[in-house]
């Protein structure tokens, strides 16, 4: 079983099958307070009895504070069983579920489409993505990438991407795209958070004078 | 559980050090730090953002390093204790993910405690200098805090007599250290540009010791009106800046307006409580000169001074461990799963989130 956490939005754990069948999910869509819940949750979705093989996370890109809290939790959590941790994109996440959710709907799955979340700052992050390749994991074509809110429109048309808002990453969906990368033998992400920015520092200059 | 001699695992990321530190009861096994001090030098000041990164990367090896150093494995930890405030918010929450995370998968209770009151454990695992008597009071001087308390009992009664109401003593000697055109961290570089100079020189405030700040100030500290006063002398005496000799002098004599402050308030305090003990901890214990006055004039005051060893004076995971250990052997349940990061956590909380009552200790 592999375990799925995601806080790069809200705070989202999960138990999966490694073919997808989710055996506990549980999250807190609240955007701040990734820390307080994060326990809690783990405490929810795990049985005494299951044996997790591999942690899957999202690595981002998201708010750095909430981002950090669920890397540190699953990287904790899989030094304590002494198993291995499977890093991806939430973004890739979020496009699995929505191809997944497609596919239920019968909807055309092959256009080109962004998965959209707030970066804060008058900013956006946003991933394009084309269909799922033949290990099933979905197809980033771009991104993930930083852009200002009222430029995304115009980023997105000149890649011919349809805009799709995401507000929640499912942790199921952070396990399975690891489940699958896993199977083909294949990593999705390195083990660095998507940060996207530079930490907000500026160098001092010369000490300020204190007299006229 | 072992409640006597708990084996106990903290965690300690509020500011720049990522600590991991390994006790049995008030055995210390281990004491890890890895610190993100070089990576904030270029800034001058520690950067909340760089050190909640750093801590991320740090922790994991940290943690294991820990372990071998202990020569302990994680299935027998009896607890995990991480710190929950008060500190930088960001980089609390790391730890807190990692305590969380760690703590559910190995099934062992979690402990959350306070930072400050965990430098004041770390005095419990000295154990050259003989059990910690009560009461007894404690400077805390670092980077991050200037505190002065009134210790009854370090798990049930830790009174604050008085802070710094600006910048903390550590972030007075940074400062300083840029007006002086010294690199960062100021500590030790302020301490060997003093080591020449006259502490008399150059008479600097001593903030907040007027009889008229002595009504509702008595034990709090203010810092940033000395570090104006040395920037306005050092600009008005350029020459003494550029001299070695002057320099040592504004240095000398700045060094000595914060020690003569911090000594003569915890004196003070013990003198005001009738307390004949002194604990000193904090990264800034590392000041020679603090050590130095606070041992002349409390052996004159006939007040016996503590002080840790430095390793475990500056910001670490042991202390946390320490404290949760003690905390343990009082009966305390674990903390519920619940907590976060408070950065202005009051040393009158000890430990948060404390759970309900159940027997065994067991977690709810
Ligand atoms: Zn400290």
């Amino acid at each position: 079983m592999i375990l799925g956490i995601d806080t790069s939005l809200g705070t989202a754990v999960a138990v999966i099958e490694p073919d997808g069948v989710v055996v506990a999910a549980a999250d807190s869509p609240n955007s701040l307070g990734h820390a307080e819940a994060i326990g809690g949750l783990l405490e929810q979705v795990l049985a005494p009895a299951d044996a997790i093989t591999h942690v899957a996370v999202g690595m981002g890109p998201g708010p750095f504070t909430g981002l950090r809290v669920g890397i540190a939790a699953a990287r904790a959590f899989a030094l304590g069983r002494g198993i291995p941790i499977l890093p991806v994109p939430s973004h890739d996440a979020a496009a699995l579920g929505l191809l997944l959710g497609d596919a239920v709907a019968g909807a055309d799955d092959t256009a080109p489409f962004a998965v959209v979340t707030d970066a804060r700052r008058r900013e956006f992050a946003f991933s394009v993505f084309e269909g799922t390749d033949d290990d099933g994991v979905a197809v980033r074509i771009a991104g993930p990438l930083l852009a200002p809110r009222d430029e995304l429109d115009d980023r997105l048309a000149a890649l011919g991407a349809a805009r799709r808002d995401v507000t929640a990453v499912p942790a199921a969906m952070v396990a399975l795209a690891a489940s699958r990368a896993l199977a083909a033998g294949r990593t999705l992400a390195t083990s660095e958070p998507l940060y996207l920015r530079s930490p907000d520092v500026t160098l001092p200059g010369a000490p300020k004078k204190v007299t006229a | 559980m072992n409640r006597r001699e708990p084996l106990v695992l903290g965690i300690e990321t509020s500011c720049d050090e990522t600590g991991i530190g390994i006790v049995r009861g008030r055995t210390l096994l281990s004491n890890t730090i890895a610190s993100s001090m070089d990576e904030h030098a270029r800034y001058g000041g520690v950067v909340p953002e760089v050190a909640a990164r750093a801590h991320l990367e740090a922790l994991q090896p940290a943690i294991e390093a820990a372990l071998a150093e202990a020569q302990v494995g994680l299935d027998d930890l009896d607890a995990v204790a991480v710190t929950s405030g008060p500190g930088l918010a960001g980089a609390l929450m790391v730890g807190i993910g990692a305590a969380k995370g760690l703590a559910v998968s190995l099934g062992t209770p979690l402990y959350a405690v306070n930072h400050l009151v965990g430098h004041i454990a770390a005095d419990i695992l000295d154990q050259d200098a003989g059990p910690l008597e009560y009461p007894t009071v404690a400077l805390l001087v670092s980077g991050g805090h200037t505190s002065l308390l009134l210790v009854r009992d370090l798990t049930g009664d830790v009174e604050l007599l008085g802070e710094t109401v600006d910048d903390a003593a550590g972030e007075a000697f940074d400062k300083v250290a840029r007006v002086l055109g010294l690199p960062y961290p100021g500590g030790p570089e302020i301490d060997r540009a003093a080591a020449s100079g006259d502490p008399a020189a150059i008479p600097f405030p001593r903030g907040l010791s007027r009889a008229s700040d002595m009504a509702a100030h008595r034990y709090d500290f203010s810092f940033s009106g000395l570090k104006t006063a040395v920037a306005r002398f050092a600009e008005a005496n350029p020459e003494m800046l550029a001299d070695d000799a002057g320099r040592a002098d504004i240095a000398a004599s700045f060094r000595e307006a914060v020690v003569d402050v911090l000594v003569t308030k915890a004196l003070n305090a013990c003198r005001d409580h009738g307390v004949p003990r002194l604990l000193l901890g904090g990264g800034v214990i590392a000041n020679r000169r603090l050590r130095e006055v606070a041992l002349e004039r409390a052996a004159a005051a006939g007040v016996a001074v503590r002080i840790p060893p430095f390793s475990l004076c500056t910001d670490n995971g042991a202390m946390i461990a320490a404290l949760a250990a003690e905390l343990i052997a009082s009966g305390a349940e674990p903390s519920t799963l619940a907590f976060g990061a408070d950065s202005t956590l009051p040393v009158t909380e000890i430990q948060v989130a404390v759970s309900e009552g159940s027997p065994g200790g067991a977690r709810s």
